[in-house]
């Protein structure tokens, strides 16, 4: 009877996963009481009630404003917006670098396709810390001090300490006046791509709009007292002031990242349009289409549906990949996240944060994903 | 069904696993070897040589607990730690002590370690180039600082500069490796620690030592203490005493190479101090010894001075404020009995 | 949880029925100057050619290859003279350079081990010994302790051995790890399944760094009072869980790839399930994957040198302690390219060796 019962695979089976979940429990249990024991023992304070303090500590630049007198709460906040700054730029830049880089490794040009082929052998063997450590030596060393700055466009410095440009102020008031700004250019680009044949061809009516773009929102910045202004930088004491800042630290990992998740993109995007078949090219041939038009309208398209999920992952290790700004000063999470743990000694709270975030990213792209192909999938059958 | 009895009999072992923890005296002694947390170097404060060998004032305080503990002042590894590692390090036992330069505070004290002897008393200061011609906090309006987190000057940064509304920019790393590269690199105008670590730095790291000037953030000076886990007192005793036993060797006039002559001393507080009379060390757990052997092994606390930060090393500290109570410093020795 | 199942398409070799056919063979100069575009695009390749040549002058031309005092290398191009003087520090770290040689035969033993399983008459469980057997001896070697060796704490491992133990370990630990997880998420059991996509689903979740944190400040917390582990196997740690992580998907991507006739044939012939993981199932699943289970070693190799945020002294934060020496003037771009090349080399030689198993592979299915 009880070798019956062995041999049934059913009672095998639940008999495995019982013993399993012991497992799983006593190990759980015994983690939470190694923790609960080394907490009491050692006197660690925790809780959250930290994150209402305030920080005191200062962050080096910031998305969203920040200043020390701030909480712990909003300093992770400040961290978080960093991060996905960061990840927004490079995703965007590495995307169009990387279909550069992927239709040159498909091209005749022996030139290009060769010259590709190397970037990417490189970027995908190197560790990606080694190129941001390396970035971030040149930038602090082949640029000179702030006094003999570069100046190669009027209002622009380039110097160690980063890239100084004209920049932007917004007053009270600005941001209703840009916001409506960007909604003209928007209005005036669809009503231009909705015009099959508008007067002046399509860039001079582009010109024009702009033109008008400017003229009203200067009109309208004048007669609201100026909330839109522009700020030149000017070495004033050890630093220049005003303008807009891009930072060493900023720059390395933004060139860094960009570099090496384009190498990646490159060969998804290369994938992907080997992935199409040969009678796609075949019928735009026929049709008397040139070469460039097939890779454009025809082929790039249909490989899209290939892309997207590889390219997804990669869009994903990309933010992930942004902690390693750690290591040359750009304050993302992780760096306020090591701070937050110097400043309050608590650890547990803070890392649990950190994972907390990115895991909040990582599966909610991974379910936009899900739905995206089931969505997709649907479309084509 | 085996199985079953087996996970109930696992389960029950982890249950009973959280034994009554061992003291740290009696782990080291066990163990043969003193455990330190270290710095990822400082010259002078900690630093390993040529040779991988550690040397400095903070590393041979830990050599003193060794030798007090191990007698053997070798007996000790010491583990490179990043800032935010030091401190859950000697919480959670990966050290034994951190002889670290760190700042007695109240946050830090309440929040799970104690401090114990304070081995060097220092303000927290900015270093800049010479030929910025800044000598003072209040000049240095917009200056750019490199501050490595870890430590409490990120939180010095910001409250000087909103005291004297400097409008400092800050550029925060995670190491001070990064954060002394790059302020000589030229990307700050300013690094800044505690004033000995700049004498350090600026001694073992600059091509011209003279082109660099060091000066006070804050009006106010930090005792740099080592500190242990809360939870066991005689560790923190021996720690203490072990330190003490430098301090009040040197206000004996006991070196290491004239201990030996006092043997026979009259005084009843150097024999107590030596050993010769029994007592001190048998009420921490140690051989009576002790304060001998430390200063046999160390000198006293003006001899690992000199050797690691005073004006004979590359560092040229003056003993300043670190020279004993009777010579207008604030080392005060306690009593020995 | 999520399934996503996303491998990268495959490269396909020139006579892949995939490729588009390449037009009639055109001549060179047609090629570069046929049209607008492509003349502009030849220009700018050419363009960026000619921009790398300075670089190309500064490392080779211009460097100073030997130096008769550090100061020397101010002026002109790359001082590979600093590289040589400091190249100890690097490969070795803290290591004593009494004992040099034991990191030494470390280093050699690795790459023999790797060069030896390069051969195909050595697989499976002999295979899987000989490394049981070599690793030993390499932590023997680096540890000492015993046979006479003077001990070395691991607090004074550094360098280029860290570097190749840390992603040696991490992989080998991390694959019986990995096929136990692959197997629960493709196996019928529903709380297996259930535990191994939330573990592998989280660690990939997670950037490495997180996980090097966790172990670095959070493990000890998590262990009893009287365990210590120390830093080094704490951050070992860390890389084999993400390790294991990703080689399960790839494995799953394996299992998934194979005949579900194959088990059913195995359980008809009663055959136990152990016996057929080991015989009949891994050995075809493992050679269904072999192009991303390389990749994934490469990737691993490479996330070794993410210790550095945990302030572990592998090959490249030594390098970066080298390079502030102030008797060198500011020689940390020559620095982290030798360690960029160190890598590359590894990492390169991988890839080259996948690419020959998979023409192998084709070949015999093939031909």
């Amino acid at each position: 009877m009880l070798r019956s019962l062995w041999y049934s695979s059913r009672v095998r089976g639940w008999a495995v996963q019982i013993a399993l979940l012991g497992g799983l429990l006593a190990l759980l249990w015994w983690i939470a009481g190694n923790t609960l024991q080394n907490l009491a023992e050692r006197g660690i304070r925790t809780g959250f009630d930290y994150l209402w303090r305030p920080a005191r500590f200062p962050i080096s630049e910031s998305v969203v404003s920040y200043t020390p007198a701030d909480d712990f709460f909003w300093a992770y906040v400040v961290g978080v917006t960093n991060t996905l700054w960061l990840s927004a730029i490079t995703i965007v830049a590495a995307t169009l670098l990387g279909l550069f880089v992927g239709l040159s490794r498909r091209s005749d040009n022996p030139l290009l396709s060769g010259l590709a082929r190397i970037y990417v052998t490189v970027m995908r063997n190197v560790p990606l810390i080694v190129q941001l450590l390396f970035w971030y030596g040149i930038a602090t060393s082949s640029f000179p001090a702030p006094r003999e700055a570069l100046n190669p466009l009027p209002g622009v410095f380039l110097s160690l300490r980063g890239v100084y440009a004209p920049g932007l102020i917004v007053a009270p008031g600005g941001g209703l006046l840009l916001g409506l700004g960007v909604l003209v250019v928007l209005l005036a680009i669809a009503v231009v791509l909705r015009w099959p044949r508008p007067p002046l061809g399509r860039p001079g009516w582009a010109a024009i709009c702009a033109g008008g773009a400017v003229l009203t929102l200067w009109g309208m910045s004048r007669a609201l007292g100026h909330p839109l202004a522009l700020s030149f930088p000017e070495m004033a004491g050890l630093n220049f002031r005003g303008g807009t800042q891009l930072s060493p630290e900023f720059a390395a990992i933004i060139f860094g990242l960009t570099l090496y998740t384009a190498a990646f993109v490159g060969e998804i995007i290369r994938g992907g349009i080997e992935a199409v078949g040969k009678g796609q090219w075949e019928g735009g041939r026929a049709l008397g289409l040139t070469e460039r038009q097939i890779m454009f309208r025809v082929i790039l398209p249909q490989a899209l549906r290939v892309i997207v999920p590889p390219m997804t992952s990669q869009y994903l290790s990309t933010v992930k990949n942004t902690t390693l700004a750690v290591a040359v000063g750009y304050p993302e999470l992780g760096l306020v996240v090591n701070t937050v743990i110097n400043q309050t000694g608590q650890a547990i709270e803070s890392i649990l944060v950190m994972l907390g975030v990115f895991l909040t990213i990582s599966l909610s792209v991974s379910l936009f994903m899900n739905w995206y192909n089931a969505r997709v999938a649907l479309v084509t059958r | 069904m085996k199985r079953m009895i087996v996970m109930t009999a696992l389960c029950a072992s982890a249950l009973a696993l959280p034994a009554l923890a061992q003291s740290t005296r009696d782990t080291v002694q066990e163990r043969g070897r003193l455990i330190c947390g270290a710095s990822q170097g400082t010259p002078g404060f900690g630093a390993p040589d040529d040779d991988g060998y550690w040397r400095g004032l903070d590393i041979e305080t830990c050599r003193a607990v060794a030798v007090a503990v191990l007698d053997d002042k070798d007996a000790v590894d010491f583990v490179p730690l990043t800032g935010q590692q030091r401190i859950p390090a000697l919480q959670t036992g990966e050290i034994d002590m951190l002889p670290r330069t760190l700042t007695w505070t109240l946050q830090r004290d309440a929040n799970g370690i104690n401090f114990t002897t304070p081995n060097y008393f220092e303000f927290t200061g900015f270093m800049m180039p010479r030929d910025l011609g800044i000598e003072r906090v209040e000049d240095m309006q917009g200056a750019t600082v490199c501050v490595q987190t870890g430590s409490t000057t990120e939180v010095v940064v910001a409250d000087v500069s909103k005291k004297h509304d400097l409008d400092l920019s800050p550029v925060v790393f995670d190491n001070t490796t990064a954060a002394r590269q790059a302020f000589f690199s030229g990307r700050c105008d300013a690094l800044i620690t505690d004033a000995g670590a700049l004498a350090s730095v600026r001694a073992t790291m600059a091509e011209a030592p003279g082109d660099y000037l060091i000066f006070p953030a804050t009006p106010y000076v930090d005792a740099l203490t080592p500190a242990v886990a809360h939870g066991d007192d005689q560790w923190l005793d021996i720690v203490n005493w072990s330190i003490q036993a430098l301090i009040a060797a040197e206000s004996f006039g006991l070196t290491q190479d004239n201990i030996d002559d006092h043997m026979d001393s009259d005084d009843p507080r150097i024999r107590r101090f030596l050993g010769v009379d029994p007592g001190n060390g048998a009420a921490l757990g140690l051989s009576e010894d002790f304060a001998y052997r430390i200063v046999k092994a160390l000198g006293n606390y003006g001899e690992v001075f000199e050797r690691n930060v005073g004006m004979d090393s590359p560092l040229q500290l003056e003993r300043g404020r670190n020279a004993l109570f009777s010579d207008g410093g604030l080392m005060f020795p306690l009593a020995f009995q | 949880m999520t399934d996503r199942a996303a491998p990268t398409p495959s490269a396909p070799t020139p006579s892949d029925p995939r490729l588009p056919p390449r037009t009639r063979r055109r001549p060179l100069i047609k090629l570069l100057f046929g049209d607008l575009v492509s003349a502009a695009l030849t220009v700018l390749a050419a363009l960026a050619i000619v921009m790398l040549l300075p670089a190309l002058n500064w490392a080779l031309l211009d460097a100073h290859w030997h130096v008769a005092a550090p100061g020397d290398c101010r002026h002109g191009g790359a001082c590979w003279a600093f590289v040589a003087a400091k190249s100890r520090l690097i490969l070795f770290g803290l290591y004593p350079p009494s004992e040099q040689w034991r990191a030494m035969i470390v280093i050699a033993l690795i790459v023999a081990m790797i060069l030896a399983s390069l051969s195909p008459r050595l697989r499976g469980g002999r295979l899987i010994a000989i490394w049981g057997g070599a690793i030993v001896a390499m932590l023997v070697l680096m540890g000492g302790g015993v046979l006479g060796l003077p001990p070395v704490p691991t607090s004074k491992w550094g360098g280029l051995p860290v570097t190749l133990l840390l992603a040696v370990l991490s992989l080998g630990l991390a694959f019986p790890l990995a096929v136990l997880l692959a197997l629960g998420r493709r196996g019928r059991l529903p709380l297996a399944r259930a535990i191994s996509v939330t573990i592998i689903e989280l660690v990939r979740g997670l950037p490495l760094v997180g996980l090097l944190f966790v172990a670095a400040i959070l493990l000890p917390l998590l262990l009893p009072p009287d365990w210590t582990v120390d830093k080094l196997g704490r951050t070992l740690a860390a890389l084999t869980i993400f390790a294991a992580a990703y080689l399960a998907e790839v494995l799953r991507g394996g299992l998934q790839g194979l005949d579900g006739g194959q088990q059913e044939a195995a359980e008809a012939l009663g055959i136990p399930y152990w016996k057929t993981v080991w015989h009949i199932i891994l050995p075809q699943a493992i050679q269904n994957v072999i192009p991303p289970l390389t990749n994934t070693a490469i990737v691993m190799v490479k996330n070794t040198s993410l210790v550095l945020i945990v302030g572990v002294f592998d090959m490249l934060s030594a390098a970066r302690s080298a390079a502030t020496d102030p008797a060198w003037p500011a020689p940390s771009t020559e620095a982290y390219l030798f360690v960029a090349l160190i890598y590359f080399v590894i990492c390169f030689g991988i890839s080259v060796y996948s690419a020959h198993l998979e023409t192998g592979v084709k070949s015999r299915r093939h031909g």
